[in-house]
C-alpha cells in the first residue's frame, strides 16, 4: 500500500525541467560552501535536499531566489536557469525574481500585522490587485491554498503573531503563494513545529505540488521520504547523489549516502 | 572627635575584623580550607559586615537626629525679648550656631581658655567685637541670653559628639566580637555575605527612589505655600506673565507653557525626521565599517554641553535665521526667536532619537527582513512596511524621551529664544519657557516668602508633572513593545 503510493507519486513526478543549475559554486569569504553543484529540478514535483548540518543545502536553496545577495560576503558563480532564463545574470532584478520564487523559512516569521495584511503584503507591493475586492479574493485564495482559511476566516484582522506555531507556518506558506510564485523554496519548514503541526504542513506540501515546483530542505530523512519525489544528498558542499527518493532511500549508489541514510554519519 | 575620624576608626576595626575573622576560620578548620562551609574570605567578610554596618548606620542616624535634639534644648534658653521685631526664633538660632562656631575659633586661635569662655558674660564683654577679631562676622550685637544659648549649644554638641563617638565604636567592636565568636566550620558565612550584598543593593535603589520622593515633596510643599499667597486660578489661566518684585504681579503660566511647547515642538519637528532617518541608515543600510564611524560620530552630539549649543544659537544660528528668513519675510528682526532655540535644540536631540531608534530597529528580528525580501520587497519597502511598524512603539518611546529632554532644556532657550513671555504664533519672535523663568525668578538675593519667588516651585512642579507624564507614556509603550517578540 505504502509502496503503491510512492510509485504513484514517482509516476506523476516525471515532468518538465523547471530549474536547472550548472556548476554552482558559493563562497562565504574564504569558505567554499558549495562546490560545483549541477542539478535539474522538475516542475510540479517536491524535491528534497538532505544532508548533515553545514553541508550547504540551505545555501544552495538560497541561490535559487538570490537571497545570498543580501549577505555581503557571499559570492556565487555558475548558472541557474528557471524556465530557461538565467537568474544569475546581473540584469535580472532579484526583487522581481523573489516574487516568482517564493520562500518559506525555518522559523515561522509572520509580520507583526493582521493575518489579512500578512497575506496581502506581497500582492500589494507587486500591484497585483485592481481594487479591494480583488485583493480580498487573492487573500482568500492564498489562505485556502495554505490550508488555513477555515481556521482564520473569522479573525482575518487579528495579529498573525497570535496564531499557534503550525498555523503561523501555514500562514507564511499562504503569504508566499499569494504572489503567485512558480517555485516554492522551503528551508526546514517544520523544524520549529510539533509533530501534529508538522503532519499538517507536510500534507499541505503534497497538495502544493499540483501547482508549484517545491524545493524543501530538511534535516529529517523520514520527512524527505514522506513528502518528496526527488532527493538530493549534500555532504561538505558537494552534491553527492541525486535521484528518485525511493531509490536514494532504498538503494543509494554512493557509500556516503548510504552511511548517512543508515545513520553512520551526520 | 569628628564624624570623619569615627568613620575611619570603624573602617579600621572592620578591616582588622576581616583579617582576624579569616584567620580564625582557617584555625577552626585546622588550616584546611576544604573543611569550611565557605571560603575563608567569606568568614572575614561577615566580621567586616557586623563591625561596620550597624556602627555606621548608628553614626548616620545619630548625625541626622542630633541637631534637632540640641536645637530643641537650646532654643528655649533665648529670651523672647531678645528676638528682634521682624526676626524669628529660627533666625536667632542661626546666630547661635554662628556664635558657637566662633567660640571654637576663639579657643583655637584667639587665646581664650575654656574657663574664660565659661565665665564670659555678654553684658560685660563685646562678644561681637571679640568674634570679629578672629574673623567671625555677626549681623548684630550679642545679647546675654543668646550668648548663653550659644555656650549651651556648644556644650551640648560637644557632649553629644563624645557620646556618639563612644557608642559607635562600642557598636563596632561589639558587632565584630559577635561575628567573631560565631565563626566555626559549619557557619554559612557565604550566605550571610550574599544576604548583606542584597541589602546593600536594596539600599542603593531606595536612595534613588527616596530622592525622587524628596524632590517631589519639597516642590509640593513650596507650591502649597505659593497657592496660599496667589490664587491658583490666576496661575493656571492668566494670559500674562509680569512679575513685579514690589508686589501686584501677574503670574500666569500659560505664556510660558506656550513658549515651552512651541520650542519643543519645533525641536522635535527638526530632530525626529533627521534622527529617524539617520537611525535607519546606520541600522539598515550602512556597512559595519561605516556604521562603526557614523554611529559614534552622531553620538558625540549628545556629549556637547547644552551651554555650547546655546552659544551656537546665539552667535551663528540666530543671526543667520534673522538675516535670511525673518527679515526678508518680514516676520521680525530679533535674532532670539523660538525658531533659533527650536532648531538648535533639534540638533541637540538628534542623537537621542537616532541612537535609541537604531537600537530598536536592530532589535527587529532578521526573520522579518528575510520574510519581506523573500516576498520580493525592496529594502526600502521592507523598512517602511515591516521594520518601522514593528519598531514603532520603541521609536515612539525614543521620541517621547527626546520630548521630555526638550521640555526641560534651559540653556539653549536662555541664549536662543530670549526672555519675553508672550503668546504668539510667529516662530521668529522671541518667547521664553518655564525653565528660563524658574532661573530668573530665583537668581539674585531672594528669600522664599513672596509669590514672585515661590512661583518658581509651582512652575517646577508643573514641568515635573508634564515630563513625568511623558516618561510614563514612554515607559508603557516601551514595555508593550518588549512583549511583542518574547
Amino acid at each position: 500500500m505504502e509502496d503503491m503510493y510512492h510509485m504513484d507519486r514517482a509516476m506523476t513526478g516525471t515532468q518538465d525541467i523547471k530549474i536547472s543549475a550548472r556548476d554552482v559554486n558559493v563562497y562565504y569569504g574564504e569558505k567554499h560552501a558549495i562546490k560545483n553543484v549541477s542539478v535539474e529540478i522538475a516542475d510540479k514535483t517536491v524535491t528534497a535536499f538532505i544532508g548533515p548540518s553545514g553541508c550547504g543545502k540551505s545555501t544552495f536553496l538560497r541561490c535559487i531566489n538570490r537571497m545570498n545577495d543580501t549577505i555581503d560576503i557571499a559570492r556565487v558563480t555558475g548558472n541557474i536557469l528557471i524556465d530557461g532564463e538565467d537568474i544569475t545574470d546581473p540584469r535580472v532584478d532579484p526583487v522581481q525574481l523573489r516574487a516568482k520564487v517564493g520562500m518559506v523559512f525555518q522559523k515561522p516569521n509572520p509580520f507583526p500585522k493582521s493575518i489579512y495584511d500578512n497575506v496581502a503584503y506581497g500582492p500589494k507591493i507587486h500591484g497585483m490587485s485592481r481594487n479591494k475586492t480583488d485583493l480580498d479574493e487573492i487573500v482568500e485564495r492564498a489562505l485556502r491554498r495554505g490550508a488555513i482559511w477555515e481556521e482564520v476566516k473569522d479573525r482575518l484582522h487579528e495579529p498573525g503573531t497570535g496564531l499557534s506555531g503550525g498555523q503561523q507556518q501555514r500562514l507564511c506558506i499562504a503569504r508566499a503563494v499569494a504572489t503567485e510564485p512558480e517555485v516554492l523554496l522551503m528551508d526546514e519548514p517544520c523544524s520549529a513545529l510539533d509533530p501534529i503541526a508538522t503532519a499538517q504542513v507536510e500534507e499541505l506540501i503534497d497538495e502544493l505540488r499540483q501547482n508549484y515546483s517545491v524545493v524543501i530542505v530538511t534535516h529529517s530523512m523520514q520527512q524527505a521520504a514522506r513528502v518528496s519525489q526527488k532527493t538530493a544528498f549534500f555532504h561538505l558542499g558537494d552534491m553527492v547523489e541525486y535521484g528518485e527518493t525511493d531509490k536514494i532511500f532504498t538503494n543509494p549508489e554512493d557509500p556516503r549516502t548510504e552511511s548517512y541514510i543508515s545513520g553512520r554519519i551526520g | 572627635m569628628s564624624a570623619g575620624l569615627v568613620f575611619l576608626i570603624v573602617v579600621l576595626i572592620a578591616f582588622a575584623g576581616f583579617v582576624v575573622g579569616r584567620r580564625r576560620a582557617l584555625a577552626t578548620a585546622g588550616g584546611d580550607p576544604r573543611k569550611l562551609h565557605s571560603l575563608p574570605g567569606y568568614y572575614g567578610q561577615t566580621v567586616f559586615i557586623f563591625a561596620a554596618a550597624p556602627a555606621l548606620l548608628l553614626l548616620v542616624v545619630w548625625m541626622l537626629a542630633q541637631p534637632f535634639y540640641v536645637e530643641n534644648r537650646t532654643s528655649g534658653l533665648i529670651d523672647t525679648a531678645d528676638i528682634a521685631a521682624g526676626s524669628s526664633r529660627d533666625l536667632v538660632m542661626a546666630d547661635v550656631r554662628r556664635i558657637s562656631g566662633g567660640i571654637d575659633t576663639l579657643v583655637a586661635i584667639g587665646g581664650q581658655s575654656e574657663a574664660d569662655i565659661a565665665t564670659m558674660d555678654a553684658q560685660e564683654v563685646d562678644v561681637r567685637k571679640l568674634l570679629a577679631g578672629v574673623g567671625v562676622a555677626l549681623g548684630s550685637d550679642v545679647n546675654r541670653s543668646v550668648f548663653e544659648a550659644a555656650k549651651s549649644y556648644r556644650g551640648t554638641t560637644d557632649t553629644m559628639n563624645l557620646i556618639r563617638t563612644v557608642l559607635v565604636i562600642i557598636a563596632s567592636l561589639a558587632g565584630a566580637a559577635y561575628a567573631y565568636t560565631r565563626i566555626n566550620p559549619e557557619y554559612r558565612a557565604r550566605n550571610v555575605s550574599e544576604y548583606a550584598i542584597k541589602l546593600l543593593l536594596i539600599a542603593c535603589s531606595s536612595i534613588a527612589i527616596l530622592t525622587t520622593v524628596g524632590i517631589v515633596l519639597s516642590l509640593v510643599f513650596e507650591t502649597y505655600h505659593f497657592f496660599q499667597l496667589y490664587p491658583a486660578k490666576d496661575f493656571f489661566f492668566s494670559m500674562t506673565w509680569n512679575p513685579q518684585f514690589r508686589g501686584g504681579s501677574d503670574l500666569g503660566i500659560l505664556p510660558l507653557l506656550w513658549g515651552t511647547l512651541y520650542v519643543s515642538f519645533i525641536a522635535l519637528l527638526f530632530a525626529v525626521p533627521i534622527g529617524l532617518m539617520a537611525a535607519i541608515y546606520t541600522a539598515e543600510y550602512a556597512s559595519p565599517l561605516v556604521r562603526s564611524f557614523v554611529k559614534p560620530a552622531i553620538e558625540v552630539l549628545a556629549g556637547i554641553p547644552t551651554i555650547v549649543y546655546g552659544l551656537f544659537a546665539l552667535v551663528t544660528v540666530g543671526p543667520l535665521l534673522r538675516d535670511y528668513f525673518a527679515q526678508p519675510l518680514g516676520l521680525g528682526n530679533s535674532s532670539s526667536s523660538v525658531m533659533t532655540a527650536g532648531v538648535v535644540m533639534g540638533i541637540m536631540l538628534i542623537p537621542f532619537v537616532s541612537s535609541l531608534s537604531d537600537d530598536v530597529i536592530n532589535a527587529v528580528p532578521q526573520a522579518m527582513r528575510d520574510g519581506s525580501s523573500g516576498l520580493g520587497a525592496t529594502h526600502s519597502e521592507t523598512v517602511r512596511k515591516v521594520i518601522l511598524p514593528a519598531a514603532l512603539p520603541g521609536i515612539v518611546g525614543a521620541i517621547l524621551l527626546a520630548a521630555s529632554r526638550a521640555i526641560g532644556e534651559t540653556m539653549i532657550v536662555v541664549l536662543g529664544a530670549g526672555a519675553a513671555a508672550k503668546i504668539s504664533a510667529n516662530p521668529f519672535e522671541a518667547m521664553t519657557t518655564i525653565t528660563v523663568k524658574i532661573v530668573s525668578q530665583l537668581t539674585g538675593d531672594t528669600e522664599f516668602a513672596s509669590p514672585e519667588t515661590l512661583v518658581a516651585f509651582a512652575l517646577g512642579l508643573s514641568l515635573f508633572v508634564v515630563t513625568l507624564g511623558l516618561n510614563i507614556i514612554a515607559l508603557v509603550i516601551v514595555r508593550k513593545y518588549r512583549e511583542q517578540y518574547e
